[in-house]
């Protein structure tokens, strides 16, 4: 079964296209397409819990950051509990963007199934946690540079109408930041996507893990691997699209 | 003697770099209610830093600030309930972008002061028809000239009914043939009794609408009197060369 010139062959003549199918129903006969829909679907579990985990950390972080940095000074002038609490936690968002910037993904997601969640017997969730922890790192600093680049003028806008710092985020400043990093961060969620094929280094069964185990079994190496890559095409174009068209309908609003 | 000061700045003082930077200092100004103040000076003389203290836009190094009876300078003060009723409006207008006309004027009553939207809609309607923009309340900022962007402004701030206005040079970013028609609209503001302080170089306004001028230079009043005072019987040196250079 094993053919290192399948590849070649298969575009030669039109009669080939019967063995080509032929093949496929081979690799993914005897219940092994249920093994590559359930990767699929851990994939997608991983990733789209790693993405609403890794928005929620990064508005948290972006938000002390950007306050931190905006506010040091009129709050170290008003003294008090606050300025302290503040730079406390500053700091630690600090160390959490060195240290998760700062490593391989695959390095923190073993970190996370061998020594923090020894005792997980599923590793979906622990997967979640780790890619999703490492993607708020990155979300962080893009909503941070996205509230940077939002000229201070809508911030004193805000603050002179008689908004308090939150309500400006809220109503003023957020909004147009999203529509600013909208792009940015439909690539961090490419990568976020892409990134998830590790999680085959600590057993996960998601899409890429599934694929090489389909190869393992039947030594056919081409048809699931190809088959795993156009699948993750797929979703990232998908995503592509998604994402443009709320960018276009962002757009929309201004003209 | 402050029974119908509306404002009262007491040695105000902004240093930048530990002191080495004097923005102000040491500035004594009472606002009355219902007067017209502008501020003028060359670029460099503190009296934006001036005008945007008096909001806490810029947070003072020392000296004190009363607004309506109270200390707003001081760490007890609500500054964000204070500044609902000081209305500013910047130089580069500093509208919205991604909310139109409409939205733009109404965002603050509703979610402070909690009107309901037709109310705040009804208010925002009678005040664009006020300076003659009515039509363009669905409209978006990209849409609008500069004149028109700084008076939608102005009408943004008035919706909060504010005790002052503050304008911080209204019309240097605008295109000359787009200054008459933002003037105007600060005129008619004046007309109506709203207290004002305006940073500008337009001394023609100042002649016309100000009640009281003040010269700045170096983060210090040198001269402060009414327009006729001011332009035809300076004093000092230094405002004599500052209007012979702008007064051509």
């Amino acid at each position: 079964m094993f053919r290192p010139c399948f590849v070649f062959k298969i575009f030669r003549k039109g009669e080939r296209m019967k063995e080509l199918w032929n093949e496929i129903l081979f690799v993914f006969g005897d219940g092994r397409h249920e093994l590559m829909i359930n990767g699929f679907l851990n994939t997608l579990k991983i990733t789209a819990g790693a993405l609403v985990l890794g928005i929620v950390i990064g508005i948290l972080v972006a938000a002390v950051r950007s306050s931190f940095d905006k506010n040091r000074e009129s709050m170290k002038k008003r003294g008090g509990i606050g300025y302290w609490v503040l730079s406390i936690i500053n700091a630690v968002c600090k160390v959490y963007l060195t240290v998760i910037r700062g490593t391989p993904v695959v390095v923190q997601l073993m970190i996370m199934y061998f020594v923090v969640f020894v005792s997980a017997k599923d590793g979906v969730p622990v997967a979640i946690v780790a890619f999703g922890i490492n993607s708020g790192a990155y979300v962080a600093e893009i909503f941070r540079a996205g509230i940077m680049s939002i000229d201070n003028g809508q911030f004193e806008a805000g603050r002179s109408l008689g908004f308090n710092y939150v309500q400006t985020m809220r109503y003023i400043i957020i909004p147009q930041m999203f529509k600013a990093v909208l792009p940015t961060l439909c690539n961090e969620f490419i990568a976020l996507i892409k990134e998830t094929s590790v999680a085959g280094y600590v057993g996960v069964m998601d899409l890429t893990k599934s694929g090489n185990v389909v190869a393992g079994r039947t030594f056919e190496y081409f048809i699931p691997l190809f088959t795993v890559a156009i699948i993750y095409l797929v979703i990232v174009m998908a995503l592509t699209s998604l994402v443009g068209r709320l960018e276009r309908r962002l757009r929309k609003s201004e003209r | 003697m402050n029974d119908n000061a509306l404002i009262t700045v007491t040695d105000l003082k902004k240093h930048y770099n530990g002191g080495t930077v004097k923005a102000l200092d040491g500035i004594n100004c009472r606002i009355k209610k219902g007067e017209k103040v502008v501020i003028i000076g060359p670029s460099g003389s503190g009296k934006s830093t001036l005008l945007r203290s008096l909001n806490l836009l810029e947070i003072p190094t020392s000296g004190s600030i009363v607004f309506d009876g109270e200390e707003i300078t001081s760490k007890k003060a609500n500054i964000n309930k204070h500044r609902q009723k000081m209305g500013m409006v910047f130089q580069h207008f500093n509208l919205f972008p991604n909310m139109n006309i409409i939205r733009n004027m109404t965002l603050a009553p509703t979610k402070i002061l909690g009107k309901n939207k037709d109310e705040a809609d009804a208010k925002a309607i009678e005040l664009l028809t006020r300076v003659g923009l009515a039509d363009r309340a669905e409209a978006y900022p990209q849409q609008l000239s500069g004149g028109q962007k700084q008076r939608i402004a102005i009408v943004r701030a008035l919706c909060m009914e504010p005790d002052v206005m503050l304008f911080d040079e209204p019309t240097s970013a605008l295109d000359p043939e787009m200054v008459g028609e933002v003037l105007d609209v600060m005129k008619s503001l004046a007309m109506q009794g709203m207290t004002m302080v305006v940073v500008t170089h337009e001394m023609g306004f100042a002649k016309e609408v100000a009640d009281r001028v003040i010269f700045m230079d170096e983060g210090v009043i040198v001269e402060e009197g009414t327009p006729y005072e001011i332009f035809n019987n300076p004093q000092s040196d230094r405002l004599k060369s500052f209007l012979s250079k702008v007064l051509v």
